[in-house]
């Protein structure tokens, strides 16, 4: 049994390393080890393209984790004090939006986007005095953020409803029979006793946004993302350089999730 | 302010942005499919049953979804199954967390990245060029069926040990004790009390491989190399090079009907099964 565990792990861990490996090879050459150097990290972080990409990437997480923490928050707490069909709706749609593929957001995203600005675009060049001046909608950035708000937010409202259920309605209670105003209670008595939970959701959707591929894809329009280079660089063929950006990638997602451990451990503590 | 207005104003943003971003493009999804190609691709509108007409045409894309979809499912949970039975069985408590966030940990970095390196392992310079060094020549590995298995296996196992482990960390050991208290065998304890208590995790583990698995594009994408493709690369093609986004559209109302049923038939089984088994229960 041990050694199938043993097994296992290096199943899991051995294309990991191969990666990391290769990525300080000296050779050209992706597949044969040509002596040790860090030259192509270099390369890639000296690239302009791959520069580009990472900050949109960043940008992106980031921003898109930010609101879907808020937002998604904002309605965990609405729908825990509430009942009846409003509540219902609402987890069908949370369902809905956890159950069907990232493909099929991505698409869906994508043609209602390309039509609706269709429509909007020449109405909004109308408006305007100077035609060339009139602000258009384009596929980039804010609509790759708004399809992962979209998403993520539904897995903030899940962690977020889930950890609300554990905490102590009493608290509460208690906080407005002191005469509380609502907000205060909230403040004071619920945020800090959902905040982990509120963390966690942020990580989570920081990390589905950074390595999303399939929806960014859809309609990322003509901006790039880091898994988006990725994957057309890989079509072009295997270099060590896709192998030191996949080795920072994973190191970087690494330290993330320590970092995430050791201030949810010391949440507990406290 | 009332108490039904604060909630409503704290569900006004999300709900605005769900409408937005997901019930609407999915009606455009709906609506496009009972369209027509433009000329120069994109949709013209119209009432027509053409596309779902059309639907065999990407009849490959559906069967090779729905063959190795469910197999790499199935190696997963039998490849998973040990480990996890391992970590929460027989692993010293001191050890459990620590191995149990390395199975996790490749889950969360890029699984564009971890396909890749299989790219790398499987393609021509990987494992059929040590292959040939101890004799055996020409093994094609890479964009083969196989190839897609290992990459589906080796993305989705981390998930997949995850809520096994779970159910078998909750299971009672003094069961375990009990059962061999009154004389059963280990193998007859695995199968009688074990096995049957752990089967809500291999069904949660199963379905979200599955659901996950049905929109796959990547791994057919990078280790099947357009010879083994998945239902999701069919709505790449259709919707990023042929601009067909009424086919498209049609395609994507089916895989989305497709995975309902599968999953509705999969969740009543199970549903069956655990009933049958509080029945054996009660029987005995």
């Amino acid at each position: 049994m041990r050694i199938y565990a043993f097994c296992v792990y290096l199943f899991l861990y051995t294309p990991i390393g191969i990666i990391a490996l290769f990525s300080f090879n000296a050779g050209r050459h992706a597949s044969q080890f040509q002596g040790f150097s860090v030259k192509w990290y270099g390369r890639a972080l000296n690239n302009p393209f791959v520069m580009e990409a990472l900050e949109n990437s960043l940008m992106i997480a980031f921003t898109s984790a930010a609101l879907a923490s808020i937002i998604g928050t904002m309605a965990a707490v609405g729908l825990h004090s509430m009942r009846g069909p409003v509540r219902a709706i609402f987890d069908a749609v949370i369902y809905i939006a956890i159950m069907i593929p990232g493909i099929v957001i991505g698409i869906a995203t994508l043609i209602a986007l390309v039509t609706v600005f269709d429509v909007v675009n020449p109405w909004l060049a109308g408006l305007w005095a100077d035609a060339e001046a009139a602000p258009q909608f384009s596929m980039g950035r804010g609509s790759v953020i708004a399809a992962h708000t979209m998403f993520t937010m539904a897995l903030v409202v899940v962690i977020v409803r889930a950890r609300l259920s554990t905490v102590e309605g009493a608290l509460m209670e208690a906080s407005a029979d002191l005469y509380a105003p609502p907000w205060v209670t909230f403040r004071r008595i619920t945020l800090p006793l959902i905040a982990p939970a509120i963390f966690a959701g942020f990580l989570l959707a920081f990390t589905f946004s950074f390595d999303d591929f399939i929806i960014a894809f859809f309609v990322a329009g003509s901006e790039t993302t880091l898994p988006i280079y990725i994957f057309s660089s890989i079509r072009r063929g295997v270099t060590p350089e896709i192998n030191a950006i996949g080795t920072m990638v994973m190191a970087a997602s690494l330290i993330l999730l320590i970092v995430a451990q050791l201030i949810l451990r010391r949440d507990k503590k406290t | 302010m009332t108490q039904r207005e604060r909630n409503w104003l704290l569900l006004a943003p999300a709900a605005a942005w769900f409408f937005v971003m997901l019930i609407l493009p999915l009606s455009f999804v709906f609506v496009f499919s009972f369209g027509e190609r433009g000329d120069a691709g994109g949709y013209v509108p119209a009432f027509t049953f053409e596309q779902y007409a059309n639907l065999p045409a990407r009849f490959a894309a559906f069967k090779n979804t729905l063959i190795l979809a469910p197999l790499g499912t199935l190696a997963a949970m039998l490849i998973a199954y040990p480990l996890a039975y391992q970590l929460a069985v027989r692993t010293d408590p001191k050890w459990r967390l620590i191995l149990l966030v390395l199975v996790i940990v490749p889950f969360w970095t890029s699984i564009l990245i971890r396909s890749y390196a299989w790219l790398f392992i499987l393609g021509g310079q990987g494992i059929p060029r040590l292959l040939d060094f101890i004799g055996i020549e020409d093994v094609r590995l890479i964009y083969t069926p196989f190839a897609v298995l290992i990459g589906i296996i080796y993305g989705y196992l981390p998930l997949m040990v995850f809520p096994i482990y779970v159910a078998l960390d909750r299971l009672d050991k003094r069961l375990l004790e009990a059962s061999a208290d009154l004389g059963a065998r280990p193998m007859t304890t695995f199968f009688r009390v074990t096995l049957p208590m752990s089967i809500p995790g291999m069904a949660t583990g199963c379905m979200l491989v599955f659901i996950l698995l049905m929109g796959e594009f990547l791994i057919p994408a990078l280790l099947g190399g357009g010879k083994v493709f998945f239902v999701g690369n069919a709505l790449v093609d259709l919707f990023l090079q042929s601009r067909n986004w009424a086919f498209g559209s049609a395609v994507a109302m089916m895989l989305i009907v497709v995975m309902l049923v599968t999953v509705t038939v999969y969740m009543r089984l199970i549903a069956r099964l655990n009933t049958q088994r509080d029945d054996d229960v009660a029987l005995m």
